[in-house]
């Protein structure tokens, strides 16, 4: 078993048994919202990591799904047609993002999905008979999949788990398949991209559209665990919080925004219970993720350990030659 | 039927006239070298034929297909390809995934968001087959950031190639390299098929002259000069623009 698979396995095995070595419900309700953000996060990333496209208005995203689901809910929907609306809305919401904000890239990408965000924004905070304006609107309960009933916090936190799962397979496949390596490529060079047959404005609306749903299940998922919604949510400092996780933790990579989850979220949930200042220690870290890994924790962790490694010198003599494939020189060069 | 016909081509960026009437008839199969002084317009006319610029007036087509109104990515299908005179490829990737990238871009496979790329054999097959032909098959697997100039200019070429293209577009691609380089990348050149027609603009002239079988002088946005090598050759406006008065 390769080292990144014994990892992956500790990982699984970590995050299963959660409620047992975590002491509490609050802090089992912490590691539920830290799911949820890492969805929110991935989210994100595909867009930044992966189209090169960053994006300040998510939270009006993420808001937008929350809000169906608590005003279908409200209105006496059940939850699953309440989930599938949030679903549509969201997505339909992600299209209009996209067709308007895909008109440009770079500062005018930001500016335009900033500016989308903020309506969003407005419309939670003044469309009081739809949304309940400052008050917000309070979600009646959970929903019980399969008869099971969520509302102790473990019970939750493995429905997160199991979607949050479930989202990370699924953007692992969407970055490896061939589509993926044409969005990297309409990152990276999409001049050259167009020249080579690619149509580089669908490429990155449909990425947009697979953010839009990672981050309507966020948004659902939210929805249920806070059981409310108000306009803070919705908020710019929330889509710039999660452009934070992407970017902090490394972005381009699927653990990078998991890791930047965790990272904000302990110090927002856990930090700022010892910490009054929690915000400056917050803009600290991140301050001291840029000067010296400026490519993120994951990325530069990587990056490190494998100096590190390289640092332990060359194979001593008198130890056995390598005797693998490996060693052959390749077709072309000559032989050693 | 002519491989690439461009007819009354006109483009200016606001005052400046970049692009003059330009008529060109490539027949196929032909290998055509376009010359001219810097700023003559040859590489905006690449930009006018490959759609990254829409002229003002005039008229393109590829194989008496109209091309002037469709965008680049459809001539790309069309059978148009084209290497930069600054080289623009991948360069976190491999050599590899570039000349793959250079095969999606014409297969449906691009849009399938299910499949694992690296499990597409055939396409790897063909992207290794690529490179092979450009005598860079052993160096696939390494990161295009650790290759030299004159590798990359290879690349640029085995992604063209990749794509079975009917007109292949040069933009100067000797630029920078060193006398080897020149010979390889020359050997590759002349070992391209006649089914590939081949527009080439290269200020080298020694390696150019024995590629080309007729050439075109810009000046100023204008094709002033047109014909065989020895025509060209002699005609006192070639060494007015070369050599002045």
């Amino acid at each position: 078993m390769t080292a990144p698979r014994v990892a992956l396995a500790a990982a699984l095995v970590a995050l299963v048994t959660v409620p047992l070595w975590v002491p509490g419900d609050y802090y089992i309700s912490v590691c539920s919202q830290i799911l949820i953000y890492a969805v929110f996060a991935l989210g994100i990333d595909v867009l930044i990591g992966y189209a090169g496209l960053v994006s300040l208005g998510h939270a009006g995203l993420f808001g937008l799904a929350s809000y169906t689901v608590a005003v279908c809910l409200a209105a006496g929907v059940g939850h699953v047609a309440a989930i599938a609306a949030a679903l549509v809305v969201t997505l339909a919401g992600t299209a209009v993002f996209a067709g308007l904000s895909l008109r440009a890239t770079g500062i005018g990408f930001i500016m335009i999905t900033l500016a989308l965000g903020q309506i969003m924004w407005g419309l939670a905070y003044r469309w009081v008979s739809i949304t309940g304006g400052d008050n917000g609107i309070t979600v009646p309960g959970r929903p019980a999949p399969f008869g099971l009933r969520l509302d102790a916090p473990s019970h939750f936190y493995y429905a997160t788990l199991a979607v949050f799962l479930l989202t990370v397979v699924a953007t692992w496949v969407f970055v490896h398949s061939p589509f993926g390596a044409s969005l990297k490529g309409t990152r990276d060079q999409p001049r050259r991209m167009t020249a080579l047959g690619y149509h580089v404005w669908l490429i990155r609306f449909y990425a947009c559209m697979f953010s839009g749903l990672l981050t309507a299940i966020a948004g659902i998922l939210f929805v249920y665990y806070a059981e409310f919604i108000s306009p803070p949510t919705v908020q710019l400092t929330s889509s710039a919080e999660g452009v934070l996780m992407a970017i902090s933790g490394g972005s381009g990579t699927l653990l990078g925004p998991i890791v930047g989850s965790i990272l904000v979220e302990i110090v927002k949930n856990v930090a700022s219970a010892y910490i009054a200042r929690w915000n400056m220690m917050l803009g600290a870290i991140f301050v001291a993720i840029v000067i010296f890994m400026p490519e993120g924790l994951v990325p530069g962790t990587t990056r490190l350990v494998r100096r590190a490694l390289k640092l332990r010198g060359p194979i001593p003599a008198g130890a056995p030659a390598p005797t693998t494939a490996a060693a052959e020189p390749a077709p072309g060069e000559p032989a050693p | 039927m002519t491989a690439l016909s461009i007819r009354k081509l006109e483009k200016s960026f606001g005052g400046l006239r970049v692009t003059r009437g330009v008529d060109l008839a490539i027949q196929p199969g032909e290998r055509r070298l376009i010359i001219g002084p810097n700023g003559a317009g040859k590489t905006t006319l690449f930009n006018l034929v490959t759609g990254e610029l829409r002229p003002d007036t005039g008229s393109v087509a590829l194989f008496d297909q109209e091309l002037t109104r469709l965008p680049a990515r459809r001539r790309a299908h069309l059978g148009l390809s084209r290497t930069y005179q600054i080289i623009t490829l991948f360069p976190k990737d491999t050599l590899l995934r570039n000349v793959t990238l250079s095969l999606l871009g014409l297969s449906p496979l691009r849009w399938n968001p299910l499949l694992r790329l690296e499990r597409q054999r055939h396409l790897i097959e063909q992207a290794e087959h690529a490179l092979a032909r450009v005598g860079l098959g052993h160096l696939a697997h390494r990161p295009l950031a650790e290759t030299s100039y004159g590798e990359r200019r290879r690349v640029e070429i085995a992604m063209a190639l990749a794509q079975n293209p009917r007109v292949l577009l040069l933009d100067e691609p000797f630029a920078g390299l060193s006398v080897d380089e020149r010979r390889d990348v020359k050997t590759l050149l002349f070992g391209i098929p006649r089914d590939v027609t081949i527009v080439m603009i290269e200020h080298d002239m020694d390696v150019a002259l024995d590629f080309a079988e007729r050439i075109s002088v810009m000046h100023f946005g204008e094709v002033v000069v047109e014909g065989t090598r020895a025509e060209v050759v002699a005609d006192p406006r070639t060494k007015e623009i070369y050599f002045g008065e």
